[in-house]
């Protein structure tokens, strides 16, 4: 089967570098093709990144709480570029302190993300769930 | 004596350098107007008959060229997106010595063609997607292109995947079609080499002789590159060395001339302080720029617009004593300066024009606040080290005040954000050798490079 490329990339001024050094790790021992684009990385730079390399899924990672306010418009970005149906899966600490994470992952749903993570999620679990979305999987 | 012949066929003068193998030196200069409306060979013999001929004639060992007459060689690139391959697309041609007429980013448009048609390019550059990305844009934007009227020289350097099928694409309306390596083989790396080793050789088979620069071919061995690619060469020969020669370290070359200004660094530029994060596409090591509104003759009036309040601040003048000025140089570009004050004018010209290319091509630095702290991001390449300064082009050489000139590349305290370099020692290229240089480096890198370092002298 052909490789899947994904992008990978920590959004907006955020500088949180190793977990994303693990996720980069992570996602190429798992057989994906990985364009890391680093932290501080803007919408702009994980779409083109994602056109040029015509990315399965785009991967967007936020640990410092100000994510809710760096992805809002990414869908709608994508959309306008010619890559609005593209897989998008957003996950770290997404928000300002204690919230309920379902009523957070009901925000980035319907920003048009596909699958929203919450803090302490090890790499396995976006793993499994982009080999099912991308029908990498029999089930 | 092994004299050896060089010649720079340029849009105006016919530049040419006679070196000596053997004393590793310079035997003459001179200079010539540019005959390619009759024939090319005239301006030529009337440059070469300046230079006192030795007892026995001259015994020429080689006989090289290089040119940019006729317009030099224009392009137009076509890449993805705009700053990625578009950029990187961009970056081959100007490398490859070219005049960029135009980038394209994303589909090829029918006013795309009617601009292609309309500026005349001699050669296409074709990028787009990375290796194994996206595939569409090369084969969409070939077949475009096979609407064209004309044959063109295509180089095609995008996703390999489907480099091929481009070629077999574009090959039933132009010839010939090169296939070269991927601009961006990954996303973020640059790889430029091949595309430009590519354009050369398009060059040199196809686009001499489209200019009618191939009747000089009978005289000459070969032309063998556009001009601003030999300087670029000559550059990197001085900066590198050769052998056990030293060279002179990472440099910064700017060429003031009466159209653009050119400004090739060779340097990694990398962030010079610790905790800056570099971001963008990557630079190449040996990197020209060209500033096609900053000239200080026939582009006068577009420099003094880039340039705005900074010339008036530099010269102490008002709006009107400029525009008055100004209009000096437009009837006669070429006059020499007669007064105190049109000389003034001039060297302020002069150091704008570098001011402002060197602004241009030099990174960036900015803060960028985070909760944690400022954390400083760098675009494009760190020059504040730079060690070295020269400066050449026909505007500069016979200046008393060349310095005074130089200097709009140091950097500025009140605009830290452009790397420009802090400390350099200044040089000038007074006999006007670089091209040539860089021509000789092809047969004899060593001499090539003692000469420069005996002619290039420091301020």
């Amino acid at each position: 089967m052909e490789q899947k490329t994904l992008v990978l990339g920590v959004i907006g001024s955020d500088v949180h570098a190793v977990g994303n050094r693990i996720l980069d790790f992570a996602f190429t021992q798992a057989g994906f093709k990985v364009i890391n684009i680093g932290v501080l990385a803007t919408q702009e730079e994980f779409i083109h990144a994602a056109i040029e390399t015509n990315a399965d899924v785009i991967l967007v990672s936020s640990l410092y709480g100000h994510g809710e306010m760096d992805c809002r418009g990414l869908r709608e970005k994508c959309q306008e570029t010619g890559i609005g149906h593209i897989l998008m899966y957003v996950g770290g600490n997404l928000v300002c302190g204690k919230q309920d994470f379902e009523s957070v992952k009901e925000r980035f749903l319907a920003m048009g993300f596909d699958r929203v993570y919450p803090p302490g999620t090890m790499p396995e679990t976006p793993i499994e769930d982009l080999r099912r979305d991308l029908g990498m999987t029999e089930d | 004596m092994q004299a050896v012949l060089l010649i720079d066929f340029g849009s105006t003068f016919t530049k040419v350098t006679i070196a000596d193998l053997d004393s590793e030196d310079i035997v003459g200069t001179a200079r010539a107007g540019t005959t390619i409306k009759t024939n090319i060979m005239e301006g030529l013999q009337a440059a070469l008959a300046q230079i006192p001929e030795p007892v026995g004639g001259w015994n020429f060992v080689r006989k090289l060229a290089c040119s940019s007459a006729a317009g030099g060689l224009k392009m137009i690139a076509s890449g993805l997106v705009k700053e990625l391959t578009a950029e990187a697309a961009r970056r081959a041609a100007l490398g490859a010595g070219a005049r960029v007429l135009q980038v394209f980013s994303y589909e090829l448009t029918p006013d795309d063609l009617e601009l292609i048609i309309s500026s005349k390019p001699d050669m296409l550059l074709l990028a787009g997607g990375t290796d194994g990305g996206n595939k569409e844009i090369l084969l969409k934007n070939a077949k475009m292109l096979t609407l064209l009227p004309q044959s063109l020289p295509v180089v095609i350097a995008g996703n390999k995947v489907v480099s091929a099928q481009a070629a077999e694409i574009l090959r039933t309306q132009h010839h010939p079609v090169v296939v070269a390596d991927n601009v961006m083989p990954e996303l973020g790396v640059l790889s430029v080499e091949s595309a430009r080793l590519a354009i050369r050789d398009v060059f040199l088979t196809h686009i001499i002789r489209a200019k009618g620069l191939d009747s000089a071919e009978e005289f000459l061995e070969r032309i063998m590159m556009p001009t601003p690619a030999a300087v670029l060469s000559a550059a990197e020969l001085l900066a590198q060395g050769h052998g056990s020669e030293r060279g002179m370290g990472e440099l910064m070359i700017v060429d003031v001339g009466g159209a653009t200004t050119d400004v090739h660094s060779i340097a990694k530029g990398d962030p010079s302080k610790p905790g800056v994060m570099l971001k963008g596409l990557p630079e190449p090591y040996a990197k020209r720029t060209v500033e096609g509104d900053l000239g200080m003759r026939y582009s006068s009036e577009a420099l003094v617009e880039a340039a705005g309040r900074r010339l008036n601040d530099y010269l102490g003048w008002t709006e009107a004593q400029v525009v008055s000025q100004l209009g000096l140089c437009k009837q006669d570009p070429w006059r020499i300066p007669q007064t105190e004050e049109e000389a003034k004018f001039d060297v302020a010209m002069g150091r704008m024009a570098v001011a402002l290319s060197v602004d241009r091509h030099v990174g960036t630095i900015e803060v960028v606040y985070t909760p944690f702290g400022a954390t400083y991001v760098q675009h494009g390449k760190d020059l504040t080290p730079l060690p070295v300064v020269i400066g050449t082009g026909g505007v500069l050489l016979h200046r008393p005040d060349v310095l005074e000139i130089l200097q709009g590349a140091v950097f500025k305290p009140e605009e830290p954000m452009l790397l420009k370099p802090q400390n350099a020692a200044f040089y000038l290229d007074k006999e006007y050798i670089l091209a040539a240089m860089g021509l000789l480096r092809e047969v004899a890198p060593l001499a090539a490079l003692r000469i420069m370092k005996k002619h290039i002298v420091e301020l």
